[in-house]
């Protein structure tokens, strides 16, 4: 055993899940889980343009085993915690790394999207909360919630603009998080090559772009009255 | 030419610093910026005042002792050079320059615009070495190394240790100093044997000197003077986490010993 005191910086360094490293890994993979379900849940979510009854046999369908949906809400709820657990701690190591800070900085050379992680990201969280209480639970609805009808509720909810346009801004918030996010994960986990990493970035924003369309096209066809 | 600087100047590591201003008349576009801030200096020693601190030694880009930011950019603004290969004249008259040190916990400053980077130096002696048998040189083709590979590893060997990419991220973080010594020695068949110790023990280093997390934003791979790509920082990161895996010891299979050496602070 080792003379130096147990719990000491140096011990602590050199357990893997302490590093920096390890965090950002743990970011990557759970960014990689939670990436996966926004296209999941928005291929799902197209189905409003076929109609109430598409959309609602779809509701019905995502709750046939019960124990499955709550596996896989587990796994996404551990996933967001896991992802702002690392985000709070690498967000106070960066405090902690330069106390004194510029008189002037330049950051030009990074990108808007990769230098607004920690406001995308708490904003997005904010939503997710937000989106839980008025669609899942209908809480948040203002008026009338229909248990087993997403299709009527995710209608009234976006008749109303305030409700829409918070929903645009998260979303649009979300491309931008995305962008960074795809290229990062890959980067965090070792993965960077001279051709295959432009092609990454390109696809990273190709994708947040499709992503960010096909979410706020919903709220848009609603308030242009195409879903009613 | 005639510039205002704005100069960070603080007489001692603990004593209260602040910005202060110097018009300075006539510049010449030949002059380096480090010999425009030895003509200041003259004027100030003149003037019986302290002569502004800054750390210099080849001023030609090869040893990594200068380094300040300028106008918020480490080395200033020409890609690929470091400040003591930035000329005047890169300015124009009545230009405006705000001139301060590197800024991270791991740099203490020393005095004005001179920090101390040896936290840098504690990085490498963690683990950015190959043991091997010292004497004759043997001969050069007994090791058969690709070209490529070779090449890879001489771009990141280029890396001078400067510190600025740590200046440049708002992070404060090491990760391309740190990668860019993983990266050199990892690609080598000399470096394979401590490939996965080196990368825990270097990084570990890292994070007790309080070095911030990489976000891979990439501020650093665009001030860093030998144009060191944040493709080793991947990677550091893939020597890591494939080490992480690998280890079948307890958290830590390493010699204290050499980690007390290797440690510089308590
Ligand atoms: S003085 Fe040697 S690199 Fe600038």
């Amino acid at each position: 055993m080792s003379s130096l005191a147990v719990g000491s910086p140096y011990d602590r360094a050199f357990r893997f899940y302490e590093s920096t490293v390890f965090k950002k890994a743990v970011m990557a993979v759970t960014g990689l889980i939670l990436f996966a379900f926004v296209i999941g849940h928005l291929i799902g979510n197209l189905q409003v343009y076929e109609g109430p009854e598409k959309m609602d046999a779809y509701g019905r369908f995502l709750r046939i085993e019960p124990v499955l949906l709550w596996a896989v809400r587990l796994v996404l709820l551990g996933a967001v915690l896991l992802h702002i657990l690392m985000t709070v701690q690498l967000a106070l190591l960066k405090k902690k790394a330069r106390p004194i800070g510029y008189v002037k900085k330049d950051n030009s050379h990074s990108s808007y999207a990769s230098r607004t992680m920690y406001w995308s990201g708490p904003i997005i969280a904010v939503f997710i909360i937000y989106h839980i209480l008025h669609l899942t639970l209908g809480v948040a609805q203002p008026d009338g919630f229909e248990e087993g009808h997403p299709y009527a509720n995710l209608v009234r909810g976006f008749q109303n603009p305030a409700v829409s346009s918070f929903y645009i801004l998260a979303m649009i918030l979300l491309c931008l998080h995305l962008y960074h996010g795809v290229f990062s994960m890959f980067q965090s986990l070792g993965a960077n090559h001279p051709i295959y990493t432009p092609l990454l970035r390109k696809f990273a924003a190709g994708i947040a772009i499709a992503i960010a369309i096909g979410y706020i096209s919903i709220p848009v066809s609603v308030l242009a009255g195409w879903l009613h | 030419m005639k510039l205002t600087l704005h100069i960070w100047r603080q007489r001692s590591p603990t004593a209260k610093g602040q910005m202060v201003r110097y018009d300075v008349p006539d510049v010449s576009p030949d002059m380096s910026f480090l010999e425009m801030l030895d003509v200041v200096n003259e004027g100030l020693i003149l003037k019986g005042e302290e002569p502004i601190a800054f750390e210099h030694d080849c001023r030609e880009g090869i040893c990594g002792s200068c380094g300040f930011m300028i106008n918020g950019v480490a080395h200033g603004p020409s890609r690929g050079t470091a400040v003591c290969q930035l000329h005047m004249r890169q300015y124009k008259d009545g230009d405006v320059l705000f001139v301060e040190p590197f800024r991270a916990r791991a740099f203490p400053l020393l005095k004005d615009l001179a920090v101390d980077r040896r936290a840098l130096d504690r990085i490498i002696t963690a683990g950015g070495y190959i043991s091997v048998r010292t004497g004759s040189a043997p001969e050069g083709n007994v090791i058969p190394v690709p070209k490529e590979k070779a090449e890879l590893a001489m771009d990141a060997a280029a890396c001078i240790g400067c510190g600025a990419c740590v200046a440049a991220c708002p992070n404060a973080s090491a990760a391309l100093f740190t990668g860019a010594k993983i990266t050199h020695l990892g690609l080598l068949p000399q470096g394979q044997a401590e490939r996965d110790q080196r990368a825990k023990k270097m990084v570990a280093q890292a994070n007790v000197e309080v070095f911030g997390n990489c976000t891979n934003i990439g501020e650093c791979e665009a001030v860093c003077p030998k144009e060191i790509k944040i493709e080793v920082i991947a990677r550091m990161n893939r020597d890591y986490l494939k080490a992480a895996w690998k280890n079948r010891e307890s958290y830590r299979d390493d010699d204290p010993v050499e980690l007390a050496l290797s440690r510089g602070k308590p």
